[in-house]
Order: structure tokens, then C-alpha cells, then sequence
């Protein structure tokens, strides 16, 4: 039996020296597969005496466990370098930058758009649009500017020769909309605008968003409320508002909306021209005259209207201070913007 | 609107601090524009006479002056550059030690030799004006050795404001002071317009010619009037402080009346003008020198005041040149009128003409005010300039001046509008604070009040009720309205299933490197005709640049100059999107969304993509972007010709059976026109019928095993892919699930002017596992098709 002992240190003394997970599986069928040289001892059982059978059986399968094991340690071992090795082969430079395209964005003007659509998409608003070449009618006469109104110098126009013009606000989709007859309603009218007068501060074409909200008895305290909140909403702070006497023909009670000024908290800076204010827009009551002219009861509703500068709301919160660098599709300043 | 707070306080007497005044009127209505030091700091400047004046020795410029500070002090030695330096003349003198502005600090001097012991200063040394007329000539009666801001009462505050157009009753000194006294609860004092004895005969002849634009006329004529000098310090220093600038006391008073009352007027020449005065229409034709020197063409619906010789003044906007009073006039004929609005608004613009006269008409004047005014005028001016006054002759219809009926106020309507309780009597003390008063109160059958009130005349603005409920809310304060969110019933809106939103359209792109612009739309006209050729656009009247002068009749141009001013700024590589309208004519505006892409396939980096970008790349943009509306076997480009893009390039894209944009390579000709390194790639797209909501169906994956078949084989050139797709598809059974190209290959190997096709076509049965024979079949089914039909050859 000392050949068993001799044999077992063998077979352990070659899983020792095997040193790939091959190796190793050739030393087991050596040692321990059906025909393996440790297997093969239970052969030698037949030629024992049954009394002597089964302890003789037991110590060669105690050795064949211990062979057994040792394989499986030295398995574990070696799986593990193995992965290692790979691992290490497949090392790549994590830092260097990855590949493809790159992402584009949507413009500041829509983005604050978008942003204010939302707002009011939210809080139950409807949104309209209408069309930018129009007529008298929609854009000054329904809107209780007749001509010669002093309201229409402020007003610099495009004309067309057919005496159609490019609107010069969104107030004319107001009267698109009260004469569908749809009442009461929420909504709001963004789009592009149009006024001859281009300079630092002054675009031919920018943007505007309309508001108009008609109901049996909504009021002037449901207009500031309309407006702080959106404000709030738009700037994400808590910022103050004020609404300020003033002269829309097509509302009165009429009123310039105020904010407190968001770079200095209303304590007064350059940017507010140290008055703690900054002007955002006009909103007012809906006059009588621009219900009849659409077609709407004008003592049965009530109604408010406001209307803001995009660009304007835009730079305040984007801090971009050259209206003209939104209009010159200059790749270095687009691409600062992302998504929506 | 320039208000000096010192003039201010003779019409209201209410303590005027300047900021807090300032506020109070901007949360009036009267947004307060600016707010400055009537004249800027200066000190130690004396009223001074010039008791003697003599040549300087050394110079013949310069005089020397000996002048004297009052009370008995020795005389001051002065040198001084002014022609009008002489004796007797009161003035100002900036002594030793005197700060004026400028920084500017006065030295005892030595000037040519001859000593000086101070300046004797100009109005524009003192920043109280910009042009130098010599020094300050004070009148005879200043009170010599006086500090001069104390006599000029230069410490002053003017006010700027701002005058919305409905407020033209606010565009004066009275006008401002009755908002304060209103704002303050205080009383407003009047100026003396007790009327002047006539102590002349003389009266003018006047007729109302069109009584509608001008229903009535006061005039006046004023003999043995004096010209020739300038206005005395204190009215020049008030048109100063208004920012009206002095040019003869004639003038000057006209101007003051304008500022202090409101009501616009004009003084005549007597002597120059031919006859009586009409106030008329102008006839077609007519022509009139104005005062400003410039010849204008009249228009039939222009009133102007006109003599026997024609028009002498466009009413309310300007006089005329013909009959301008001059330092010679000694005989003046005042103009008070009123005009209507309507007759006036608008004309003067359509000379560029903006001025105090026609602001006031245009927003309109208290008809009753001229009465007055023209009292107020003669009196001052025979204070200034002298003058027998002749009588006050009124021409009037009173039939077309306007009636100022009572307006009636339902007391709930005050809180339904504004959503803050006034009662009856607080809204009539409000009103009464303006000169509103009421008249009436009745009581509605529902139970509320109705109260009835008139207006004052100035307050012509007033005729409905809203009108009042906006003043009762201006002086409550917008302020004290509460703030408080409507109660809105809640309304469930529909929502299209597939909505392409513009949100996930714009992300969409941006997601695939596209940045969006956004360009006028009105371009330039022969940019947009060389892309589009013979199509028409909108043409502006008034464009504001030439090259800004038509609609676009595409996003295209405005693309393809943004590319080249990226090309110009050293950015090749560009991927742009524009979404808005464009304006073909004699169809709807047109909503769409448009991209061009530029440059290397891939931005600038390690392992390849520096290609440059081609038809397909974008092709896969325009199909990313329209598998958000509609599922992508509806969508087809077809081969087709666009005069701008590459012949061999471009296609149109059709959604089922409608045609929904354009995608392409920008002609050869333009891009070496336009001077592009690379060829831009443009795709334009109609967002309505392109992003129509479909609903899509989903189908069940089969349960089956798929399997793959990669054909390979030679085709000519002109045969498209799609006529092999059509081909394959018709020669499969529904067995067929995807078709995928996925090699092109020409050169060695395959002959000239054909190409070599690679497909894999992915079969899977819905039922059952496919047999090899059944695959077999197919494949054969499909292999002979396309040799039979498009000539293909396969190599074994």
C-alpha cells in the first residue's frame, strides 16, 4: 500500500506543477478520469480479501478525494490568474473621448418658448397660433386702434402692397380666437411678430406671447394672480410683482407688468437702471370695444389679456444681453444650448 | 414731458419731494422717465453790473470791464471775451474761488497782461444751456451781488415723464399738477386768466371752413408789439427747464402757453398775412412753406388755416414760413383753436413731423381751455413784448363739438372687474378728486347701485363706464388690488395618440447633432429667385433693408446664408435646423422644419468619420425625425428634380400618396457660387402633412425560428434600389420579414456601368418553423425575378 501513498504524492506533485487550467485537466483524466492511474487501484480490490475489501476501497478513494481536491483548488487558481491575464490584455485608455456625434440643441427664444408653453399648458391653458402675414382688420381696427390712432406710431408696420401687413403683435390671434365663439377660455398665443425698427435693442422680428383668459367674472385680482405666478414659475424664484398704470387701446383697465429685478433681488443694479424693476410686459381687461368686435357679450364676460417678450424673458434668465446674437446663427453661441 | 417741480409748485400746493413724487406718479399712469438737477452744481456766481466797459489794450477781443457787486464794494476788474460785454449790463460773475461746472475753478488771472478777479460766465459756462450767446444778460431790475442760483431759483428738480396717448389732458403743466393734486388730495391753484380789456379795435376775420376738423376758433390781434429783444431770464429759464428753446418773446409765449395750459396756438404776422383766415381742408395740389423751411405737397384730407393766397399753416401740426412772426412783427394775430383729433392724427407723420402741436391735438385738447388760454397769452405777452390788444373774436359750431354726456357706473361692476369692493361713496369721492362729479344715484332692479357722474372738459377720455372703474382703480392703486387665482372649472383637452410635439421634433434633431436657428423671414430677393427661379414672394412696401425685402418661400435661404457666415467664422462643419412659416403666394402659410448639414460626416476626432457628409447620412435624419409621426414603410424618396439641388441628388419625400418635403445635394452651380468648401445637404419638410398623427398597429412576434439568406449579384447602374426592394418584395411570400442592403460595391471585378448588390433577407413564418425546401423555393422565386426583370446576374 505504500504504493497508494507513493502514487497520491504523484498526482499531487503534478497538479502542483500545472500551471494552465489544460494542463490541470490532463492530470485529472491521468489520475482520476475511468482509466486514470488512481482509478485503476480499484482494480487491484478484486485480488483482496472481502474483509480487507472495503477498508483498502476507502483509503483509495480518501486519496482519490484528496487528488480531488487539490485539482479543484488548483483550478480556482489558475481560472483566476487566467482572468486576470485577459483582463489585463484588455486594459483600454478609459480617458480618451468617445466617438460619434455629438449632440446638437434648440434655440434660447424657443427654449424659453417651449418652457413658457409648458408653464401654462399645466395650469390648463389652451395654445393658439395664427398666421403672420394679416389684415387691418385683426391686428389694429378689431383691436380698438382705428386708423389714424396715435397707438399705430408706436406700432412700425410692414406693409404689402394689398394693404395686408406682417402683425405687429399676436394681440390679432385674441380676436381669431374670441370669434370662434368657444366660451368661457384659457389660452395662450405665442408666435413671431413683426415691427420696422432695427437696432442695439430692436429686432424687425422677434417674439411675443399673448394671454387671454375670458369667463363670466374673472378680474383684475385674477390677472396679477395669472401673472406672479407665471413669473415665479418661469424665473423659479420667489420674486415680487407689480403691475403698473398704463394705455393699451384694446384693454382698460390697462397696466405695465413689473418684476423684481432677478440680478439684484430689487435691491438696484445696472441692469435694472437701479430701480429694482424690470419691465416684462402689458396686460390689462379686456376693452368692450374688442369684445364687439368679436362677436363676444360684452356684459355677460370678462376677460384679461397680457402679453410678454420672449427674447426679453429669454435673456433675463439665459443672461444673454445682445438681442442680435439670437438672429445671427453663430455655431459658437447655438451650441451652449441643449435640449428643450 | 420735462416738469420743473418749482413750476409745478405754483399750480399745486403739496410738499414735492422728488423721488417720492416721481413714484407716486409712475404708479399713476405716469411712468417717470428721468429725474435731473435743473442745472448742474456750480457755486460762488453773483449777479453783477458792468459799470464800466473799455477796449483791452492788447487785444481787440477782449474788453475790459469794471463791475460792481452791490453794497457799496470796490469795483472788480474783469477781463472779458463777450461782444456783448458793455456798461450797464446786469450779468452773472464767477468770482475768485468760484466752482463752475466742468470742474472748472476760478483763479484771479492775468489775461494779456491786464488782471482779472473772476469770469463773467455764458449760460452755456453755467451748463444751463448748449449754445453760447455771450453772457447771461440779466434784467435791468436783478438785485445786484445776489448768489445766481438764488435769483435763477436754480435749484430745481425736473421730472421727465411719460404720457400715454389716451392722457392727453396730462401733456401740460396744469395737466400734471391736476394728477398730483388728485394723487396728493390737494386743491390746484389757477393762473390769472381774467380776460385783457380790449383797448384796440381791430378784429380778425375768421371762417370755419370745414366746422367738423375745426368747430372752433378764438383770435386775436395785439398792435405795437416789441420783438426785438430776447424773453426775460424767468421765461426763458422755464422753456429751458421744459425743453423748449427760446427764440422770441412772440414765440416764446406761444410755447408757454403750450407747456403750462396744454393748448397749442400760433402767432401771426399781421403784416404778412392777406386777408381773413379760414380754417379749410386743403385742395389737392396745394402747397405750403412750413416754418421749418421745408415745402410740403398738401393733402385733400389735411386741414390748414389759410389767407387769401393760400395756406399758411398745416393746422395743428406747423405754421407756415409765409407769415412767421420776426423780430420786425408789431402787429400779431394769436391763433387759438380747437381741431378734432380725427383731423389731425396721423398727418404730420406723414411729413416725419412730430411736434408739441400735433402730440397735443392728436391725443386731443380741453375744447374749453382756448378761452382761457388766449387771456393768459395776451397777458403775458403785453408783460414781455407790450402791445394794445384788440377783442377776443370766437368763431364757433358748436353743433360739431363733441357732447360730453353723463356716464353711468354700476357700483358691482367695480368689484366683478377689478375683484376689490369700492363702495358708491368711496368711487365718488375717488372721482370727485379728478373733477368727476356726480350727478345721480339710482338703484338697479337687482339691487345695486347706479350712480351717474360728468366730467370735467379737459377729461374728454371718459365715455364709458370702464372708463371709470380704470380711474377709481388707478387712484385706489393697482396695488391694493388683491392677488388672487381665478377659479377655473377643470377641462380634460384632447391629445393626439401619436403627437409629434415641435418639442420632440426640435430634440429629435438636436439629439443627432442639428442646432437650431432662427432667421428673419423676410430675405434678401435675388439670393431667394437664384434658388427658386420664377416663383413669386411677398413684397414688402416698406422693407427695412433691401436685402430683407421678401417673404421666404423656403427655410432654404436663410440656411444657406447661415452656412456661409459659419463657413466665413472657420466653422465647417455645421448641422442646422430652422422650424417657422413661410409664405408661398396664393396658398396658406406654410409650417415647416427644415435642416442642412455640412462638413465631415462625424465632428472632428479619433478613428474616422472625416468624410464628408452625404445624401444618406441626412436621409437617416429626415427618417429618424418622421418615424415619430408615421411608421416608416409609408415614407418614400422618390428620385425627382428641384431646381436647386443636385439633379442626380435630390428627392422628394412622400408620405403614403402625399408629397411631404424635398431632401438633397445644393447644386453644383451654387455651391461654387456661393463659394462652399463642401456641399451642403439640405432637407425641407411640410410639418402638417408630414407629422399628421397616424395611429400605428403593433403585431405579435412570431414564435418561430427566422432565418437569414444573403444575396449577392450584379445589377446595371440605373437600376435603384427601390426597383430591386419592389422586385424582391413582390417575388417573396409573406414569409418575408425585413430586407436589409448591406453592400454596394463597383469597380475591379464587376464591369463598367453595372454594380454588385449585397441583401440579406430575413424570413419567418407566422405558423411554422420554414422548411429548407420552402426557403429554397423563396429564394429561387425571388433570384428569378430579378434576373428575369432587372437583368441581374449571380455568380455561383
Amino acid at each position: 500500500m505504500s504504493d497508494l501513498a507513493t502514487l497520491s504524492q504523484q498526482a499531487l506533485d503534478e497538479v502542483a506543477a500545472s500551471t494552465t487550467l489544460a494542463a490541470l485537466d490532463e492530470v485529472r483524466v491521468r489520475w482520476l478520469g475511468k482509466k486514470g492511474l488512481l482509478t485503476e487501484q480499484l482494480k487491484s480490490l478484486g485480488a483482496l480479501s472481502a474483509a480487507d475489501r472495503p477498508a483498502a476501497g476507502a483509503k483509495i478513494n480518501d486519496a482519490k478525494q484528496v487528488v480531488q481536491a487539490a485539482i479543484e483548488a488548483a483550478e480556482t487558481k489558475l481560472a483566476a490568474a487566467e482572468v486576470e491575464a485577459q483582463l489585463a490584455a484588455g486594459r483600454i485608455d478609459v480617458t480618451v473621448t468617445g466617438r460619434g456625434e455629438e449632440r446638437g440643441g434648440v434655440h434660447p427664444v424657443t427654449r424659453a418658448r417651449l418652457r413658457i408653453e409648458s408653464i401654462f399648458r399645466q395650469s390648463g391653458f389652451e395654445i393658439a397660433t395664427g398666421p403672420e402675414i394679416e389684415d387691418d382688420f385683426h391686428n389694429f381696427e378689431a383691436l380698438n386702434i382705428p386708423p389714424d390712432h396715435p397707438a399705430r406710431a408706436m406700432h412700425d408696420t410692414f406693409y404689402f402692397p394689398d394693404g395686408r401687413l406682417l402683425r405687429t403683435h399676436t394681440s390679432p390671434v385674441q380676436i381669431r380666437e374670441l370669434r370662434k365663439g368657444r366660451l368661457p377660455l384659457a389660452m395662450i398665443m405665442p408666435g413671431r411678430v413683426y415691427r420696422c425698427d432695427y437696432d442695439m435693442t430692436h429686432s424687425p422680428m422677434f417674439h411675443q406671447v399673448e394671454g387671454l383668459v375670458v369667463n363670466e367674472n374673472v378680474s383684475f385680482a385674477n390677472l396679477k394672480a395669472t401673472l406672479q405666478g407665471f413669473l415665479q414659475a418661469y424665473f423659479e424664484r420667489d420674486l415680487r410683482t407689480r403691475l403698473r398704470p398704463s394705455y393699451f387701446p384694446f384693454t382698460e383697465p390697462s397696466a405695465e407688468v413689473d418684476m423684481s429685478c432677478v440680478f439684484c433681488d430689487g435691491e438696484g443694479c445696472r441692469v435694472c437702471k437701479h430701480t429694482g424693476w424690470l419691465e416684462v410686459g402689458g396686460c390689462g381687461m379686456v376693452h368692450p370695444n374688442v369684445f364687439n368686435a368679436a362677436g363676444v357679450d360684452a356684459e355677460r364676460w370678462t376677460g384679461y389679456a397680457f402679453g410678454m417678450g420672449i427674447e426679453r424673458l429669454a435673456m433675463l434668465r439665459d443672461g444673454v444681453s445682445d438681442l442680435r446674437l439670437f438672429f445671427e446663427s453663430d455655431l459658437r453661441f447655438l451650441r451652449q444650448f441643449g435640449a428643450a | 414731458m420735462k416738469i420743473s417741480l418749482q413750476w409745478l409748485r405754483e399750480w399745486v400746493d403739496a410738499e414735492l419731494e422728488p423721488k417720492a413724487l416721481g413714484s407716486a406718479l409712475t404708479m399713476a399712469g405716469f411712468e417717470l422717465e428721468s429725474i435731473a438737477p435743473a442745472a448742474p452744481p456750480f457755486a460762488g456766481v453773483r449777479v453783477a453790473e458792468i459799470v464800466s466797459a473799455a477796449q483791452h489794450p492788447q487785444a481787440d477781443k477782449l474788453r475790459v470791464c469794471e463791475v460792481s457787486l452791490g453794497e457799496g464794494g470796490a469795483l472788480l476788474q474783469i477781463v472779458c471775451g463777450a461782444p456783448n460785454a458793455r456798461a450797464g449790463l446786469k450779468t452773472a460773475l464767477a468770482t475768485v474761488g468760484a466752482q463752475l461746472p466742468g470742474d472748472l475753478k476760478i483763479k484771479a488771472a492775468k489775461l494779456r497782461g491786464v488782471e482779472s478777479a473772476g469770469m463773467l460766465c455764458s449760460a452755456k459756462e453755467l451748463g444751463l444751456s448748449e449754445i453760447s450767446e455771450g453772457i447771461i444778460e440779466l434784467p435791468a431790475d436783478a438785485s445786484v451781488g445776489a448768489d445766481l442760483r438764488e435769483y435763477l431759483a436754480l435749484d430745481d428738480t425736473v421730472l421727465e415723464l411719460a404720457v400715454t396717448p389716451n392722457r392727453g389732458d396730462a401733456m401740460s403743466m396744469r395737466g400734471v399738477a391736476r394728477e398730483v393734486a388728485a394723487l396728493a388730495s390737494k386743491s390746484l391753484v389757477s393762473p390769472d386768466t381774467t380776460p385783457v380789456p380790449a383797448s384796440r379795435g381791430e378784429r380778425p376775420n375768421i371762417v370755419l371752413g370745414a366746422p367738423a376738423a375745426c368747430p372752433r376758433f378764438h383770435a386775436r390781434i395785439i398792435v405795437d408789439v416789441d420783438n426785438t429783444g430776447a424773453s426775460p431770464i424767468w421765461l426763458r429759464e422755464r422753456l429751458r427747464r421744459a425743453g423748449v428753446r427760446s427764440i422770441s418773446p412772440v414765440v416764446d409765449i406761444t410755447n408757454y402757453i403750450v407747456q403750462e395750459l396744454g393748448q397749442p396756438m400760433h402767432a401771426y404776422d399781421l403784416d404778412k398775412v392777406q386777408g381773413g383766415l379760414t380754417a379749410r381742408l386743403a385742395r389737392a395740389g396745394e402747397h405750403c412753406e412750413l416754418l421749418d423751411g421745408r415745402i410740403v405737397e398738401l393733402q385733400a384730407d389735411m386741414l390748414v388755416i389759410a389767407d387769401e393766397a393760400g395756406p399758411v399753416a398745416l393746422a395743428g401740426v406747423m405754421g407756415g414760413a409765409r407769415t412767421a412772426v420776426s423780430a420786425e412783427t408789431r402787429r400779431v394775430l394769436f391763433e387759438v383753436a380747437w381741431f378734432a383729433p380725427s383731423a389731425i392724427a396721423g398727418r404730420g407723420r406723414r411729413f416725419g413731423l412730430t411736434t408739441d402741436a400735433s402730440q397735443r391735438f392728436e391725443r386731443g385738447v380741453d375744447p374749453e381751455i382756448g378761452a382761457l388760454a388766449i387771456e393768459r397769452a395776451t397777458r403775458l405777452l403785453q408783460s414781455v413784448a407790450g402791445g394794445q390788444a384788440g377783442p377776443v373774436v370766437t368763431v364757433e359750431e358748436t353743433a360739431h363739438l363733441k357732447r360730453y354726456p353723463a356716464v353711468s357706473l354700476r357700483v358691482p361692476q367695480i368689484a366683478r372687474l377689478l375683484g376689490l369692493s369700492v363702495s358708491a361713496d368711496e368711487a365718488t369721492a375717488l372721482l370727485q378728486r379728478l373733477g368727476i362729479l356726480r350727478q345721480s344715484v339710482g338703484r338697479e332692479s337687482s339691487g345695486g347701485e347706479t350712480l351717474r357722474f360728468v366730467s370735467p372738459s379737459h377729461r374728454f377720455d371718459l365715455s364709458i363706464e370702464r372708463d371709470l372703474i380704470e380711474e377709481i382703480a388707478r387712484l385706489v392703486g393697482f396695488e391694493q388690488i388683491p392677488t388672487r387665482p381665478a377659479q377655473v372649472a377643470q377641462v380634460i383637452q384632447p391629445l393626439a395618440s401619436a403627437a409629434a410635439t415641435e418639442q420632440r421634433l426640435l430634440d429629435t434633431l438636436a439629439a443627432r447633432g442639428y442646432h437650431e436657428a432662427i432667421h428673419f423671414a423676410f430675405v434678401e430677393p435675388g439670393f431667394q429667385s437664384a434658388l427658386f427661379p420664377d416663383v413669386a414672394a411677398h413684397t414688402l412696401s416698406n422693407p427695412i433693408s433691401s436685402d430683407l425685402a421678401v417673404m421666404r418661400l423656403s427655410l432654404w435661404p436663410g440656411l444657406i446664408k447661415a452656412a456661409m457666415e459659419n463657413q466665413r467664422r472657420q466653422q465647417p462643419r455645421l448641422r442646422l435646423m430652422e422650424h417657422g412659416v413661410v409664405f408661398p403666394v396664393g396658398a396658406p402659410e406654410s409650417d415647416r422644419i427644415a435642416g442642412l448639414a455640412m462638413g465631415p460626416r462625424w465632428p472632428e476626432q479619433w478613428g474616422g468619420g472625416r468624410e464628408p457628409v452625404e445624401f444618406f447620412d441626412v436621409r437617416a435624419d429626415v427618417a429618424a425625425l418622421l418615424s415619430l409621426a408615421a411608421p416608416t414603410q409609408n415614407i418614400r424618396f422618390e428620385a425627382a428634380v428641384s431646381r436647386c439641388l443636385h439633379p442626380g441628388r435630390s428627392a422628394r419625400i412622400v408620405r403614403g400618396d402625399q408629397p411631404i418635403g424635398w431632401i438633397g445635394e445644393l447644386h453644383p452651380e451654387h455651391v461654387r457660387r456661393l463659394e462652399f468648401v463642401s456641399a451642403p445637404i439640405l432637407f425641407e419638410l411640410e410639418v402638417e402633412v408630414a407629422f399628421a398623427p397616424a395611429r400605428q398597429t403593433f403585431a405579435e412576434p412570431s414564435r418561430y425560428p427566422q432565418v437569414r439568406r444573403d444575396l449577392a449579384f450584379v445589377v446595371d447602374e440605373d437600376v435603384s434600389y427601390a426597383d430591386i426592394r419592389e422586385r424582391v418584395l413582390s417575388a417573396s411570400s409573406s414569409a418575408l420579414r425585413e430586407v436589409v442592403l448591406f453592400d454596394i460595391y463597383r469597380g475591379p471585378g464587376i464591369e463598367e456601368g453595372r454594380k454588385s448588390v449585397a441583401l440579406g433577407l430575413i424570413l419567418q413564418d407566422k405558423g411554422r418553423t420554414l422548411t429548407d425546401e420552402g426557403t429554397d423555393r423563396l429564394i429561387e422565386s425571388v433570384k428569378g425575378s430579378l434576373v428575369a426583370g432587372l437583368r441581374a446576374t449571380f455568380r455561383e
